[in-house]
């Protein structure tokens, strides 16, 4: 296969970007769009030039590292997939892909295709947890039972791999999937009981100051996400943010 | 030693004499040393051994003490005792950093996994200050969130008869033999502990209609001990760790150094003190001081450039440390996977594991006939069109009384063995046949029994069966397809072995601590608990072990004697020099203005290993890879090219230093698998295997842990030797026939 790239190219945070073409030639169909990326960044490099960054890791679509939007959408053309899912078969060859970051005011570019998803990071460390110390004096595992649906809801949610493209997707960049995510996880377990409130509360606050926007229920994250993380999470959030609102 | 504690091997009586094993086996032969043979191994009594010494009595425990300093150079401070007792009594006895005290001490933790992430959440919350390093952009993204089937513990909660010392001993002889006794008891004792842990911090794991936990089983053990979030239990124990490490950021007990790269270890007066890191998207070269350093930065399988492991994992941190007088023990110990995504083409970049559960309802096969195969490969046959007569299920022919079951080291050398013999399939002729269809008819013929429907009717039987697979293997399968664009549920899977895991790494003591005093090693980065072969489901069961619930103890025993020391200031000569190392370094490596890519040398290097350290290995090609590596090492300094500038984000300089590590390790690795003249676990040396080409271990001989130390550039690194001593276990051949 052959194919025409145009891929948004960025020095640094710093400085502007601007979309560069190129051209692949011998693509695999088997490739997947990573490996296809790997083989344009051997060419450049062979030329003498600086190869297109991009983030990665476990490229079996669990680590949430990848990204890329690809022609307009987060993570490319298939359903419930990562980029690096993704394969080359679900092109023509003598197509032309657009290829940039995962844009949001709360993810700026580090270089290329790079961007930082730490606000992510800080959300999480405003709440996402449980306060148990892990020094090992816990009750047995066993000791609280927990209903099957409670805890397959629970495991729903928490599948999220943290990529971003929710906030990618969404016109707002609006990061409430995630952080929806997150507080349905622990709401729904009695361990996470305890502390739903201040942990939404908190949540909630640092979204707002790193800039994410706010919900106005396109759906456009839920039809991106590629772990299938439901609207419902939202719903959930928004619900137990008002539940710790009223007892405040 | 055997089982009591009454005899001693050849090499046990040779260390404590300080002769050589020939000598005794020449006395053994004339008659002046009696020795008695158990299971075909010579031992030599305690009364023999103190007439020879001329002594009145002697404690056996003593002996080995001896025995062991005189050959190896550092203690392994296993305690003495029961072994049962052996960790109780170690936690009532070491040292401890009171509270007030652990504010004053820092401690850089490198990586976090599953080990760092939770050893650093919990070394905070005891109160000290931690620094905590990953490459990645977020803690949350480390190689561990890949990891599918499943946790150990010995919580007995199916009754099935498991316990402590039942996890212990298929640990053990699951790792044929070449672990120290003492870790991996304290592994098994400590193993129920987590799964609290976990389900206080909300983690989603699997349960039952009543609402408790569930388990399943793994890797050919016979009890089902393994507590299990669907295919993706890595991710929901990483993701409760990380969740502990959030809040001890939060509390400011931890600062993480996200996208940061450690470059080097810091040592001072013999300590570990810090390292130099480098700042992955400002391409800042920083230094850290520290009371200790923790190294928890995984295994390093991508010396093989194709492995399941993620794209980043490395050697860096290990091999620095090494470098600076950390031992590096067994690098040759790898866990090659039998079911993994076969490769593609030229242009792979990485493999896809599919969890060892499969193969609890799959069937293994290659074609009979060679002229099949060759059809196969060029696409004028298809496998369903291969009748059940012609087709070789050479698991269940070789070894009928595990079958496909049999552990990963076994299936995946079967594996190579047929493919080599030109029975392989798929286009590369790397691949055999996992096939679900008897396992669809088995299973849809019990459900049309069950509810009352016709058995005979093949579609339904089909159908009925094809929804049980799906419930109990749907994720995988989905990943197949997405991968191969092939439908597992009508024609089978295509599978090939892939480097998994290493079961090698830094040397540590009973205390998790290296040879550099202050620096600790925990996770897949040490080389502790899993032997020459690792089962299922026991990685991410050591990861939180040594995280959660050993170094948070095991290192007050050393920062005990800190607590005086103050800050660790980093403008000191040691700081200076390991910085100028690290520019030095990247310097050379941005110099070439052209030549060839990191990856290029990595693919290279990753060709030799596979080629010559894999599955199978013999002396010759054992040292042409040494030959090889070596002159790829120096074609790589002189001719790799990495564009662009180190003062900023650099993919193609951070894989460089990593790729520079690879090529010394692969050699070592090399060195290591020449010198180990026996077939154990994943080392499977082609010169010492059984007529039926079964593994050949040596027990007289190589019941040691390598210990390889590093003698300073292009110079021979030193091999030491541990000796490893079972008292609570018997040594026996593995057999699966
Ligand atoms: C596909 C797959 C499936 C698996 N399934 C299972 C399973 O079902 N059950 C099981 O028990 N085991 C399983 N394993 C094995 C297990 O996942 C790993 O052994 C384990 O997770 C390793 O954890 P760790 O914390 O030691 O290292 P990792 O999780 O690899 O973490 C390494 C950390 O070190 C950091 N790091 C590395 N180098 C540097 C550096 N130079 N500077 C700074 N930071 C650095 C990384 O950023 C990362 O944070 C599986 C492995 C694979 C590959
Ligand atoms: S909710 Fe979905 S899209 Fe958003 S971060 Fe999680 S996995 Fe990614
Ligand atoms: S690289 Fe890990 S999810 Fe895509």
């Amino acid at each position: 296969m052959e194919l025409k790239l145009k891929i948004w190219r960025q020095k640094n945070s710093g400085e502007k970007g601007a979309i560069i073409d190129y051209n692949v030639k011998k693509i695999d169909p088997d490739m997947s769009f990573l490996e296809m990326l790997d083989v344009l960044n051997q060419d450049l490099i062979k030329s003498g030039e600086e190869p297109v960054a991009f983030d990665h890791d476990c490229r079996e679509g669990i680590c949430g590292m990848c990204s890329l939007v690809i022609n307009g959408s987060p993570h490319g053309p298939d359903k419930g997939t990562t980029t690096c899912q993704l394969h080359m078969r679900r092109f023509k060859s003598g197509d032309t892909i657009y290829i940039e970051p995962f844009r949001g005011t709360a993810f700026p570019v580090i270089k290329d295709l790079v961007v930082d998803r730490s606000a992510f990071d800080r959300i999480q460390q405003s709440g996402g947890y449980v306060s148990v110390n892990t020094s090992g004096n816990t009750v047995d595992a066993n000791a609280t039972p927990i209903p099957k649906p409670d805890a397959d809801e629970a495991f729903k949610a928490a599948a999220c791999i943290g990529c971003g493209a929710c906030v990618a997707s969404c016109k707002n960049s609006s990061a409430m999937l995630f952080v929806g995510a997150k507080v349905s996880q622990y709401s729904r377990l009695p361990q996470g009981k305890v502390e739903a409130r201040e942990r939404v509360l908190n949540m909630v606050k640092q979204m707002d100051k790193e800039g994410f926007g706010n919900c106005t229920n396109t759906g456009a994250c839920e039809a991106h996400c590629p772990k299938g993380i439901s609207l419902d999470n939202i719903l959930n959030l928004n619900r137990e943010y008002i539940k710790a609102k009223i007892r405040k | 030693m055997d089982k009591d504690g009454q005899m001693l091997s050849i090499k046990e009586l040779a260390d404590v004499l300080n002769v050589s094993q020939k000598t005794i086996r020449r006395h053994i032969n004339s008659g002046k040393i009696k020795s008695v043979k158990v299971g075909g191994v010579h031992r030599i009594s305690r009364e023999q051994v103190s007439s020879l010494l001329e002594v009145e009595e002697i404690i056996v425990d003593d002996l080995i003490n001896i025995g062991l300093e005189r050959g190896f150079p550092y203690d392994s401070k296993v305690p003495s005792g029961d072994l049962k007792n052996k960790w109780s009594k170690h936690k009532g006895t070491i040292n401890l950093v009171s509270p007030a005290n652990k504010r004053n001490i820092d401690i850089i933790v490198v990586g976090t996994g599953l080990a760092g992430a939770s050893a650093s959440a919990t070394l905070a919350e005891l109160g000290y200050n931690v620094k905590a390093f990953c490459f990645q952009d977020s803690p949350r993204r480390a190689h561990s969130i890949a990891a599918q089937g499943g946790i150990n513990a010995s919580k007995n909660y199916q009754g099935d008869g498991d316990s402590d010392y039942r996890l212990f001993y298929d640990t053990i002889k699951g790792g044929d033999y070449r672990s120290r006794e003492a870790n991996v008891y304290r592994l098994a004792e400590v193993s129920a502990n987590i799964i609290d842990q976990c389900v206080a911090q909300g983690v989603p794991f699997a349960r039952d209609y009543g609402g408790l936990l569930d388990n399943r089983s793994f890797g050919g053990v016979l009890v089902s001990r393994t507590f299990y979030a669907k295919g993706q239990t890595g991710q929901q124990l990483l993701l409760g760790a990380y969740s502990a490490l959030n809040r001890q950021v939060n509390r400011g007990k931890v600062e993480m150094f996200s996208r940061h790269e450690m470059m080097d270890v810091v040592v001072v007066d013999g300590k570990a003190r810090g390292i130099i890191s480098r700042n992955l998207v400002n391409g800042k070269i920083e230094r850290h001081g520290a009371h200790a350093v923790v190294i928890a930065s995984g295994g390093y399988g991508n010396v093989f450039y194709l492995s399941t492991n993620a794209m980043g994992s490395n050697v860096t941190a290990s091999w620095k440390i090494h470098k600076k007088g950390a031992f590096f023990a067994n690098p040759c110990f790898t866990q090659i996977h039998p079911t993994c995504i076969p490769v593609s083409g030229d242009h792979q970049s990485k493999l896809t594991l599919m969890s060892e559960s499969l193969r609890n309802d799959g069937r293994i096969w290659v074609p009979k006939n060679i002229e099949d195969a060759k059809k196969i490969r060029n696409k004028e046959l298809k496998p369903t069109e291969i009748p059940e007569n012609d087709r070789d299920y050479y698991l269940e022919r070789r070894y009928p009384a595990f079958g496909n079951l049999v552990p990963r080291d076994v299936a995946s050398r079967a594996a190579k063995e047929r493919c080599d013999a030109g029975y392989g399939v798929n286009k590369t002729g790397q691949a055999v046949y996992l096939d679900f269809a008897a396992a669809i008819i088995r299973y849809g013929k019990e459900k049309a029994i069950s509810t009352g429907q016709d058995k005979d009717n093949i579609d339904l039987v089909k159908s009925l069966g094809k929804e049980i697979i799906k419930a109990k293997y749907g994720n995988l399968f989905q990943m197949y397809e997405k991968i191969v664009d092939e439908n597992p549920y009508e024609t089978p899977m295509q599978i090939f072995p892939a480097v998994h895991y290493t079961m090698g790494g830094v040397w540590v003591d009973y205390n998790l601590m290296t040879t550099i005093p202050g620096c600790f090693a925990i996770g897949e980065a040490n080389f502790s608990d899993h032997g020459a072969n690792r089962l299922g489901a026991s990685a991410l069961m050591q990861g939180l072990a040594d995280g959660y619930f050993v170094l948070p103890y095991t290192i007050g025993d050393y920062l005990a004697d800190e607590i005086k020391t103050g800050p660790i200031k980093t403008d000191t000569k040691e700081f200076d020099e390991a910085e100028s190392g690290v520019n030095k370094f990247i310097e050379k490596i941005m110099s070439n203005k052209s030549g060839k890519s990191v990856d290029y040398y990595h693919r290279k290097l990753g060709k030799i290993m596979w080629d010559k350290c894999g599955m199978s290995r013999n002396a010759e090609d054992l040292r042409s890879a040494i030959t090889e590596i070596k002159a790829l090492r120096e074609e790589f300094y002189s001719n790799v090219f990495v564009p662009g500038g180190a003062d900023g984000y650099n993919e193609e300089l951070a894989k460089a230093g990593r790729v520079a590590d690879f090529l010394e390790l692969g050699e070592l690795f090399a060195l290591d698998a020449l010198e180990r003249n026996e077939s154990c676990g994943g080392h499977f040396r082609e010169e010492y295997q059984t007529e039926e080409g079964e593994a050949l271990r040596n027990d007289e001989e190589f019941t040691f842990v390598s210990c390889w130390e590093h003698m300073g550039k292009d110079k021979k690194p030193k091999l030491n030797k541990e000796e490893l001593n079972f008292k609570s276990v018997e040594l026996k051949s593995r057999s699966y026939k």
